[in-house]
């Protein structure tokens, strides 16, 4: 459906996106991951138009776009800050895009209540949108982006201006939205909890290139760089040498690691050290107890070496600890 | 997964010749397709204005740059007259914003510190005067201090044996003069220090009271430092409004009192030395150059969102309740009571009329206003001053059509300024900087065979008002996020579309905000329009003008009425914008 092709852009000089491509297939929610700046909103925008590539091409269903103007592509748009109308009401909102396509005016009431049904905002039809708490805002930008029945779905960080417990009440009446449509969506986002709840694939950005672009339980499985290891916070990211039969050298001692790649005696290679305590593990991690905090069912124990476990029972601070944890090839 | 990444490889790899071509054709095309809107936006919405600037402003100001760099006009005489002028407009223009300042300051403080009964309204009211038209509030101020003012008639009424000369119930016409000044313009040092002051984070002042600092020191060395640039670009501004002042001076003054820009009409108008006028304008606009300059160095344009003052709180101690009230008695009755005497003095016979001799009747009299409806002299030339107020209507129709048509398309390309636009900005902002009675020279000298033609005063009005249209539109344009018009166009709105269901809606209030500007500062306008207009097509301002320089009571009495008049239509006008605009700016 829709396919990008190396994509470039410049801002001021600097490349800001080098050589993005990947496409979206029908019935599929993509998430663009990275931290703010790296140009994921950028390429949103690109995609839907609004700006244009230095190079590259957006295609969708096999054609071309880039002659297309944004009003013309039938991309839905969901932005941070919902960018509602505000001169007009909630279902004048959610009308818009529907008078544009001058639709008769039976069949627009018609749509603008289902859409208001399903994103449950029965009753708030001539409310004004200025009065509407952050949640209500996102919900109507939504029904107007739904609206028009588009062939693509676009999330500019949609939810970033909400709290946490709503968040997650709307991603989850977002994904059952997204699964009874089958529109194909993008969902930019800098929060990696708000991605793998939606994305049926991630799809990681970093210095302007797209490092990653698996499934969600691919990526935590096996993050395969070290820079995705950091991004996501899976565990400690430990420099290591290769000293041959599947040992390493680190500052935190010898660890038995068996890789998917061959490695050459001496090679620096990155380990992951997942911070989980197993108990069936050959690699031991130990220190100082310098820290402890509780995190939900368990303790997150950082050592004076900067390691970080997480324990079922809290040792004392000062205590000196070991602890069996799984260490993986990153490289 | 690994292979289907492989396979996008290969297929890419396959496509790149082409894709390079493609992306080659591309470049090209994206090179026209881009820069072509951007010349053609340039064209579509500069041309108008542009071509207005030109022929209106351009083209006068070079007609007097030629008159003044040319031997006959650099005479010794004509040089010595100019540095007179300019000496005396320097210095009543800084004693002006001395005062203005001392007058402001504390009131900002007040404004910011205090809550008290009627806060807003007298707020309100020390913005009045400087929406007024200067004629209106030159007759104001007459109306209650000159010679035929209420207090000194009112005195002359109570005591008729009194022996004291009435003078001493004038004011000399150098103070009146510097009164007015504050009275018009101490609403700007109001404004924006007093925005400065609310834009402070409240909690710098709280750090350094939590530091040691007691509330004085606290405000000398955190607050006022902080003000400082505010309160030099207000200070910048009051002196560039009371370095041009015109009306205010030649009413209350009169040529005894002769700034550049009263010189200016001098040697104009009733000297017929031309080249003398255009070397006072240039001196004039250097002047003012200089000083806007200064002035936009100075401007902090943020658009930061208010930090509300939590300090607000009511006079507590018996000082403070006495010092803030008498503070606030004085500042109603400084800006009230010219206000409120106009009127009265214009529904009141108070002195003999022309020609009138022994019994004076006192007392109530709708007789100056009766009077405006006749022609009294039966004179061909001479038109019953209710033609006047017609006159000054359509003008003002005509200068709204003609600055909306200029603005809109100069408003918009400014509120999304390209990098050549950000420059043309500040041309536009010109005409601001030169004074009235310098357009209507610029006018006298480029337009003389057309002089007789009525349209001319629409288009001087309508370089006067074009300013104050745009930034009217402006900020209205671009407080309507892009967002906004990026969620229409993804939404399916064509570019037309976007503006006819998102700009204009949304703007329709600024739209109105900004004819109604340009209606009110045409009403008003004297400057220019007393240099340009013809002797049987006065406007109210002129017409205010010729009853007060004329003796008697009937003609003082009329001049009264008209300015009533005037100042009524300022008044409802102002209204109206307040009426638009608000809404708009809790909107957004």
């Amino acid at each position: 459906m829709l396919e990008v092709r190396n994509l470039y852009k410049t801002y001021e000089g600097k490349p800001l996106l080098t050589d993005i491509s990947f496409t979206v297939a029908e019935g599929e929610t993509i998430c663009l991951l990275g931290a703010s700046g790296s140009g994921k909103s950028t390429l949103l925008r690109m995609i839907a138009g609004l700006e244009s590539p230095d190079s590259g091409i957006v295609a969708f269903d096999g054609l071309d776009l880039s002659s297309t103007p944004p009003h013309l592509r039938d991309f839905g748009l969901v932005f941070q800050d919902y960018a509602l109308f505000p001169h007009l009401n909630v279902s004048d909102n959610v009308a818009f895009g529907l008078k544009m396509r001058r639709i008769e005016q039976y069949e627009i009431a018609d749509r603008v209540a289902s859409m208001l049904e399903s994103v449950n905002l029965r009753g708030f039809e001539n409310r004004n949108v200025t009065d509407l708490s952050g949640g209500e805002q996102q919900r109507v930008a939504l029904a107007r982006a739904l609206a028009i029945r588009p062939r693509l779905l676009m999330f500019d960080e949609p939810l970033g201006a909400l709290d946490r417990a709503l968040r997650e009440g709307l991603l989850q009446e977002l994904r059952g939205i997204l699964h009874r449509t089958k529109i194909p969506a993008m969902y930019v986002t800098h929060d990696q909890a708000e991605a793998f709840a939606i994305a049926d694939r991630i799809l990681i950005l970093h210095d302007g290139e797209i490092v990653r672009d698996d499934t969600p339980k691919a990526v935590t499985a096996d993050p395969k760089s070290a820079f995705v290891a950091r991004f996501l916070g899976l565990g400690d990211v430990i420099e290591a040498g290769y000293l041959g039969r599947n040992k390493f050298q680190t500052t935190y001692g010898v660890f038995t690691v068996k890789c998917g790649h061959k490695h050459a005696k001496g090679e620096r290679v990155h380990l992951l050290a997942r911070p989980l305590e197993v108990r069936r593990e050959a690699n031991v991690v130990g220190g100082l107890v310098s820290d402890i905090v509780f995190d939900r069912d368990r303790f997150k124990v950082t050592l004076d070496n900067g390691l970080q476990i997480y324990m079922k029972d809290a040792p004392k601070v000062g205590r000196k600890i070991t602890a069996r944890v799984k260490v993986e090839c990153l490289s | 997964m690994d292979s289907s990444v492989d396979e996008r490889g290969d297929e890419i790899n396959m496509n790149q010749t082409n894709d390079r071509r493609e992306v080659a054709v591309r470049n090209v095309f994206n090179f026209s397709v881009v820069s072509a809107p951007m010349w053609s936006r340039c064209l579509c919405l500069w041309l108008l204005p542009l071509t207005f600037l030109a022929i209106f402003f351009f083209l006068p100001l070079s007609k007097i740059l030629s008159f003044t760099f040319s031997l006959e006009t650099l005479t010794p005489e004509n040089i010595r007259i100019a540095m007179d002028a300019l000496r005396f407009t320097l210095f009543q223009a800084a004693l002006s914003t001395i005062l203005t300042l001392a007058l402001g300051i504390p009131s900002v403080i007040l404004f910011a510190r205090y809550d008290f009964r009627g806060k807003s309204v007298l707020r309100a009211l020390t913005a009045v005067p400087f929406l007024l038209p200067t004629v209106v509030v030159a007759a104001s101020f007459n109306s209650l201090l000159g010679p035929n003012g209420l207090l000194s008639t009112f005195h002359f009424f109570l005591f008729p044996h009194s022996t004291l000369p009435t003078s001493s119930f004038t004011l000399h016409p150098f103070v009146a003069i510097l009164l007015a000044h504050v009275f018009y313009n101490s609403t700007i040092v109001i404004r924006i220090v007093g925005a400065a002051l609310s834009n402070l984070d409240p909690k710098l002042e709280q750090t350094a009271r939590s530091l040691g600092a007691d509330s004085l020191r606290a405000w000398t060395k955190v607050t006022l430092p902080l003000l400082r640039p505010s309160i030099l670009a207000a200070s910048l501004l009051v002196f560039l409004f009371d370095f041009t002042s015109f009306g205010v001076i030649l009413l209350l003054g009169g040529s005894q009192f002769a700034t550049l820009e009263v010189e200016i009409y001098i040697q104009a108008v009733k000297q017929l030395n031309l080249p003398l006028a255009a070397l006072l304008s240039v001196i004039q606009l250097l002047c003012t150059l200089v000083v806007s300059m200064l002035y936009t160095k100075y401007t902090i344009r943020n658009t930061l969102p208010l930090t509300p003052r939590s300090s607000l709180v009511k006079p507590q101690t018996i000082k403070q309740k006495l010092l803030v009230t008498s503070f606030v008695f004085l500042l109603t009755s400084f800006f009230a009571l010219p206000l409120l005497s106009l009127p009265v003095r214009s529904l009141f016979r108070l002195e003999a009329d022309r020609g009138q001799r022994g019994e004076i009747q006192y007392g109530f009299t709708t007789d100056y206003y009766e009077e405006l409806f006749i022609n009294r002299r039966g004179s061909l030339f001479y038109v019953p001053p209710f033609q006047a107020i017609l006159n000054s209507i359509i003008y003002a129709s005509g200068t709204v059509i003609l600055s909306l048509l200029l603005g809109f398309p100069a408003a918009f390309a400014l509120a999304n300024p390209s990098r050549i636009e950000k420059f043309l900005d500040p041309l536009i902002m010109l005409p601001l900087g030169s004074s009235a009675v310098m357009l209507g020279l610029g006018f006298l000298l480029t337009f003389g065979k057309w002089l007789t033609s009525p349209l001319l005063v629409p288009f001087a009005h309508a370089l006067v008002a074009l300013p104050f249209v745009i930034r009217a539109l402006q900020p209205a344009i671009a407080s309507i996020p892009q967002r906004l018009r990026q969620a229409a166009s993804s939404l399916g709105a064509s570019p037309l579309e976007v503006w006819k269901n998102i700009d204009l809606p949304i703007l329709r209030r600024a739209a109105l905000a900004a004819a109604t500007f340009a209606f009110t500062i045409s009403l008003g306008e004297f400057g220019a329009t007393l240099l340009i207009t013809r002797p049987d097509r006065p406007t109210i301002p002129v017409a205010i003008e010729r009853f007060l320089s004329q003796p008697g009571g009937l003609n003082y009495g009329q001049a009264m009425a008209m300015a009533s008049i005037l100042m009524v239509l300022t008044v409802i006008s102002i209204l109206l914008i307040e009426k638009f605009r608000l809404p708009n700016s809790r909107e957004f």
